[in-house]
């Protein structure tokens, strides 16, 4: 069993945010008397994160998926609550705590942007203390991973953003950190760029153990990432749990379209008790209880001539969108 | 091992910053003639023979200048506009997560750009002497050594006097307008404009309390042969880098608390 490396409890932030009245007046206003509010962005959440997990943190634009990463990575400091990450209090900032954590920012780079990324490596290697040979060792396991050669040698603003990315990720993970905190990692991506980057993820996971918290707007980095999603609704947790559990709750029916090889076929089909979404001739499609795909698939394909079968999965975009505009799923 | 882990960290910052700066050598030769104030000051003393009022000969006023010229260029600083810029824009979030604190980062840019500037300087000089043969002067081994020396303190002062300031941005995000208001009195009274010499002297009293002549007008005298108090000087220059690490350590770790990471 794996031991926790994230441990939150009770944790809140608030932001002091500065209001301006719109017009002459409230300009004004504001310049002589600068008024403020109090803006609690997390409110009271906690959980917990086991080493090797990798956990997607999902929310609408502004529900506080990005403000958590930062505060576990130690950027922002908590208002209130308890936080562990390997042990440590991230906000302290110590330095074996900086060796094992890693931020990725899908939209900020730390490469050094008139240098080709080697450069960036070399520095970053040595802020973490590697000597050349290691470097050299970590940079060539890195790229072959991540399948970047020539690139390495090329200035950062000549490389394309798919490039730049994988430049970033090797960057942010020459120290070999054992917590990943991605912030849409996939940002602006083309599809294979978002699918390369994916598999190395895993293939990262899976080699170090490396624990990882993702957030992304890309559902497919989600699903097939993460088998944990925590929702973050107006900075309160609403869902913490398995995915898969979450998609069958929201979504508890799938629909069967299966052609027959008759017609004939087809009225037996609709007359033999399954709950009937539409048929045309020879087609007929059909509404199954995920729980009874199996034993109901086995009951068509013994009792009747089919000619094909088609699972409609229902969009997974839809579910999740439902999740990021309600309060609370209890499962 | 921790030392020569040390050294490696700092060789390698030094020259990824000076490669960077490389690609920036026109923008950096254009700074350095930019820097030529000192020699307009020049002229407008000559040409009203002012410096007879502070018994200084033409041909050691000359040499004051163009060491002030030397002086300014390798201890010019621009912190506070770098750091404003990265922590606006969110660019300072991946540094802050890295062991090493972010403004090593910008040292190791200033002195890469130096090393970048100095054959430009040199360039120059050679055009001053040009038309100046007379302060020709070779200053000997040891006072170049101590010039050197004096000229870096200067620069570590005003480095840490920015880096207070650009730590003001977790506060009130435009900290480069309270820099500006550093700017009157280090062009006035640093003696870039006129040797603090020919200040009053009860104005002098006080300016020798501040900082500001401490960052050009004691490495140009001394650098220049001019009479001054070598020990005292290098002495007030590590008394105000000892004054001010720590208040920079605490306005940064005060600073880092307040952190938002805006911008990303």
């Amino acid at each position: 069993m794996n031991k926790n490396i994230i441990d939150v409890k009770n944790l809140s932030k608030s932001f002091n945010i500065a209001t301006k009245e719109p017009g002459l007046r409230g300009t004004i206003k504001h310049f002589f008397k600068r008024q403020s509010k109090s803006i609690k962005v997390i409110k009271d959440i906690s959980f917990e994160i086991k080493e090797g997990e990798i956990v997607g943190f999902l929310g609408a634009n502004g529900a506080g998926k990005t403000t958590i990463l930062k505060i576990l990575c130690g950027l922002i400091y908590p208002s209130e609550g308890s936080i562990l990450v390997s042990g440590n209090l991230p906000f302290k900032r110590k330095e074996n705590f900086l060796k094992n954590i890693t931020l990725i920012m899908g939209q900020k780079q730390q490469l050094i942007w008139d240098l080709p990324p080697i450069e960036s490596f070399y520095l970053n290697a040595s802020i973490y203390d590697l000597d050349k040979f290691e470097a050299n060792k970590r940079i060539k396991k890195l790229s072959d991973m991540l399948e970047i050669g020539d690139e390495l040698f090329i200035p950062v603003r000549k490389l394309s953003l798919g490039q730049r990315m994988k430049s970033e990720l090797l960057a942010a993970l020459i120290h070999e950190p054992n917590i990943l905190f991605l912030d849409e990692p996939t940002l602006g991506l083309d599809i294979n760029a978002q699918r390369n980057l994916r598999k190395f993820l895993q293939k990262y996971n899976q080699e170090t153990n490396a624990t990882i918290c993702l957030t992304s707007h890309y559902m497919k980095d989600i699903t097939s990432l993460c088998k944990r999603v925590i929702c973050v609704h107006n900075g309160s947790i609403s869902y913490d749990g398995k995915l898969d559990l979450l998609l069958n709750k929201l979504s508890p029916i799938k629909e069967i379209l299966i052609i027959c090889r008759t017609e004939e076929d087809a009225i037996k089909l609709e007359n033999s008790g399954f709950t009937i979404k539409n048929k045309t001739k020879n087609e007929i499609t059909i509404k199954v209880e995920n729980t009874f795909i199996t034993s109901s698939l086995k009951t068509i394909l013994n009792n009747f001539d089919i000619e094909d079968i088609y699972i409609n999965e229902p969009p997974i975009d839809e579910i999740i969108g439902k999740i990021l505009i309600q309060k609370d799923y209890e499962i | 091992m921790k030392s020569k882990l040390i050294l490696r960290k700092i060789f390698t910052l030094l020259k990824v910053q000076y490669s960077n700066m490389l690609e920036y050598r026109v923008e950096i030769a254009l700074w350095a003639i930019s820097g030529i104030i000192p020699f307009f000051m020049l002229n407008i003393w000559t040409n009203n023979n002012l410096n007879e009022s502070i018994n200084i000969s033409d041909v050691m006023l000359s040499r004051y200048f163009l060491c002030a010229f030397f002086v300014r260029q390798f201890s010019v600083v621009w912190v506070v506009f770098s750091f404003e810029e990265d922590s606006l824009m969110g660019k300072v979030s991946p540094y802050l997560i890295q062991p090493l604190n972010p403004f090593f980062r910008y040292l190791a840019q200033h002195l890469a750009e130096q090393i970048t500037r100095f054959p430009f300087a040199i360039i120059i000089a050679f055009f001053f002497f040009i038309f100046n043969p007379d302060s020709i002067w070779i200053p000997n081994l040891d006072i170049l050594f101590l010039s050197i020396i004096s000229t870096f303190l200067s620069f570590l002062i005003q480095f840490l006097i920015q880096s207070i300031v650009a730590c003001l941005c977790f506060w009130t995000e435009k900290a480069s307008a309270i820099e500006r208001l550093l700017f009157i009195p280090t062009l006035f009274l640093s003696g870039l404009l006129a040797p603090v010499a020919s200040f009053p002297k009860y104005v002098k009293s006080w300016i020798y309390l501040t900082p500001f002549p401490y960052l050009i007008d004691f490495p140009a005298n001394l650098l220049s042969g001019n009479t001054t108090n070598i020990s005292g000087g290098l002495s007030m220059q590590i008394l105000w880098i000892i004054l001010l690490f720590p208040v920079f350590r605490k306005v940064w770790f005060a600073g880092t608390k307040k952190y938002t990471a805006m911008g990303s």
